[in-house]
């Protein structure tokens, strides 16, 4: 089922949660909504829900208008962060619970049969008659999914449904959520602010900031090119450089960067910790180390460049160089957004 | 080498001295203050045997005291269950303005003493109260009757259930009615087959409560009910009137029913304590089981402007 939401906007009392935004989802994509906090991701998963309505704007599934169908009706199925699992119901209670509830009768064999297979599914057979307090936060959140996916709804929503757990258990759902919409092919949107379990698990990732949609693309396209500031910070570390950029170039302390396209004027320059080369001298922009910092992978390096702005980047473990040690930076790979006055 | 320390100091707030000497002093208050006149109800209650107390508590006026103190009860006591449960269905599931006015004014019949809100309800229903001259006209028997006793018990135990549940319902959110509902629930469907199952045992314990404080409750009732021996009299105003005729047995022998009532009221609680009702913080069972370290690739701060 596609979903298209056309200048979606929602007010909290003041606050302006979302602002005119539209997004098409493709029928059966696994999409990300990344943000912040406040960026307004679970406010926009919940209204294609239908737990929240727009106040301006419209939802379609498909080609129907869902805008003011209610979520009873609306045929979504919804993880919760926190589960949300109904905690005096077995496993097998909580699984066959949207089926009892539905229009369409089913006998109880039929009920069992499709618990059973669910269970399955998302691998926990065995565990039908235990209470949600006896299982493990992970299997929780499996749970959740096999209840939403019981009432076979047009669209799967999560709602940060990793965010309960600890990394390890995140990662191996991660995949695992992966193979499982591999496996049904059911069109899938799903909140975060966790980069990587955006990066790691989406064929598109939508990246919004204060209501609206910063940046749309695949992986490869939010990651390689930024299109602002915004998405190249909250992807993933990134040093910030002040710069003028005159003429398509962006120069820094007397070093000049490609900056074509961007306008004259103040602008900075970003690049990854990784995109970083030391040398002791030649050509780059003079730097001081103040730190090294061990990993078990690499060493971080905390400079200073001879104009007093920090840079952090990432070397080779064997990296000889201590504090205080004075040298110079290439920058590859490096990025110049200008100022926008704010 | 390990010295051996023989006189360690106490831990604080333990010294021997003190510690016996704050047991001592509960432990006799408690006997003085709570068992001992307990106790002597129940011992003044036989006093002249048990044919007399058998007597007493099967006298006319006292049955019919007990007679409207348990229709009392069965009337306010449910009334008071349904306003309880949607005052804090109202209040832990929707956003309204005086939302937080209504909380506070659901709690006033627990700081106002019963006795003001038995001279109001005078005020309002009485012969020369705002409806008075009306009621009398439609020959509509407010005060000094059953309706009267049954208004002034619901103002007082208004409280007991509402606020048993609103701390329980606020801790629960709204995640398993929306669940409920996004599973193509009906709204009476979630409200009996999700809401209702968690928050059942602390339902019933205010609902226990509620009752016990219906049945015991003399201020308030004893304005409105005029006191009349036989008609108006519930349990405690019967056990006052009893006093008051120099009947001391026949009195503790009322007493020792709504003794034992508050006995079997003191049990039940204990048990649905035991289940987990009249805890404020409830360990929500939908709520996170491991909250462990967030995996956190973007390091804040370097970039900040």
């Amino acid at each position: 089922m596609k979903i298209r939401l056309d200048t979606i906007v929602k007010t909290f009392d003041t606050f302006r949660a979302v602002h005119g935004v539209s997004l098409e989802i493709g029928s059966g994509e696994l999409v990300a909504l990344l943000g912040p906090s406040g960026s307004g991701k679970t406010t926009i998963l919940r209204m294609v829900a239908g737990l929240e309505y727009p106040d301006e704007g419209a939802i379609f599934f498909g080609e129907e208008n869902a805008t003011d169908i209610e979520v009873r009706h609306r045929g979504v199925g919804f993880v919760f962060q926190h589960y949300a699992l109904f905690p005096h119901m077995t496993i097998g209670e909580n699984i066959a619970f949207g089926m009892k509830v539905s229009k369409t009768r089913r006998s109880a064999a039929e009920i069992t049969e499709r618990v059973a297979d669910l269970l399955r599914l998302v691998q926990l057979d065995g565990l039908k008659d235990r209470f949600p307090a006896q299982i493990s936060g992970g299997q929780r959140q499996r749970v959740a999914l096999a209840r939403a996916l019981a009432v076979d709804p047009k669209v799967l929503l999560l709602d940060e449904p990793f965010g309960a757990l600890d990394a390890n258990v995140r990662r191996d759902l991660r995949r695992w959520l992966r193979k499982i919409h591999e496996e049904l092919g059911i069109t899938t949107l799903f909140v975060t602010h966790d980069q990587a379990e955006a990066l790691d698990l989406a064929d598109r990732v939508v990246i919004l900031d204060k209501g609206r949609i910063v940046q749309t693309g695949t992986p490869e396209e939010v990651c390689r090119a930024p299109e602002n500031a915004f998405v190249m910070n909250f992807l993933g570390d990134a040093n910030r450089l002040k710069a003028t950029v005159t003429a398509g170039r962006a120069s820094v302390n007397e070093i000049t960067f490609d900056a074509a396209g961007v306008p004259d004027g103040p602008a900075e320059l970003f690049f990854r910790p990784a995109d970083i080369i030391w040398r002791e001298d030649g050509a780059g922009i003079p730097a001081v180390i103040l730190r090294v910092i061990d990993r078990p992978d690499s060493k971080r390096i905390l400079a200073v460049t001879a104009d007093g702005q920090h840079v952090e980047f990432d070397t080779a473990p064997e990296f000889p160089f201590r504090t205080t040690a004075r040298g110079t930076l290439e920058i590859l790979r490096p990025r110049v957004f200008s100022i926008t006055p704010a | 080498m390990t010295t051996s320390r023989t006189r360690r100091p106490p831990r604080i707030g333990e010294k021997p001295v003190f510690r016996n000497t704050l047991i001592a002093v509960v432990l006799v208050l408690v006997a003085l203050v709570i068992v001992a006149p307990l106790a002597i109800i129940g011992v003044q209650a036989f006093s002249k045997g048990a044919a007399f107390f058998a007597k007493s508590i099967t006298d006319r006026d006292t049955v019919h005291a007990i007679w409207m103190t348990a229709l009392t009860a069965l009337i306010a006591v449910p009334i008071n269950t349904i306003f309880g449960v949607a005052a804090a269905w109202a209040i832990t599931k929707f956003d309204f303005p005086g939302r937080r006015l209504l909380l506070v004014v659901i709690e006033i019949p627990f700081s106002v003493s019963p006795i003001v809100a038995g001279v109001a309800y005078l005020f309002v229903y009485g012969l020369q109260g705002l409806f008075g001259e009306a009621l009398q006209s439609a020959d509509m028997k407010i005060l000094f009757a059953l309706p009267g006793i049954v208004l002034a018990s619901l103002f007082v135990t208004a409280p007991f259930v509402a606020r048993e549940l609103i701390p329980l319902m606020q801790a629960q959110g709204r995640d398993l009615e929306e669940a409920a509902t996004s599973l193509g629930a009906s709204g009476w469907r979630t409200f009996f087959s999700v809401t209702l199952p968690n928050i059942k045992w602390a339902l019933l314990y205010g609902v226990i409560l509620c009752n016990s404080r219906v049945m015991g409750e003399f201020g308030a009732v004893s304005v409105v009910s005029g006191n009349i021996r036989g008609q108006t009299n519930t349990l405690p105003l019967h056990i006052e009137l009893l006093y008051h005729d120099y009947n001391a047995v026949g009195a503790f022998a009322a007493a020792s029913i709504l003794a034992s009532l508050a006995i079997v009221t003191l049990i039940a609680k204990v048990a649905l304590e035991r289940r987990g009702a009249g805890r404020i913080r409830r360990p929500a069972l939908t709520g996170p089981a491991l909250a462990g370290p967030k995996l956190e690739t973007t390091e804040p701060g370097i970039s900040q402007p």
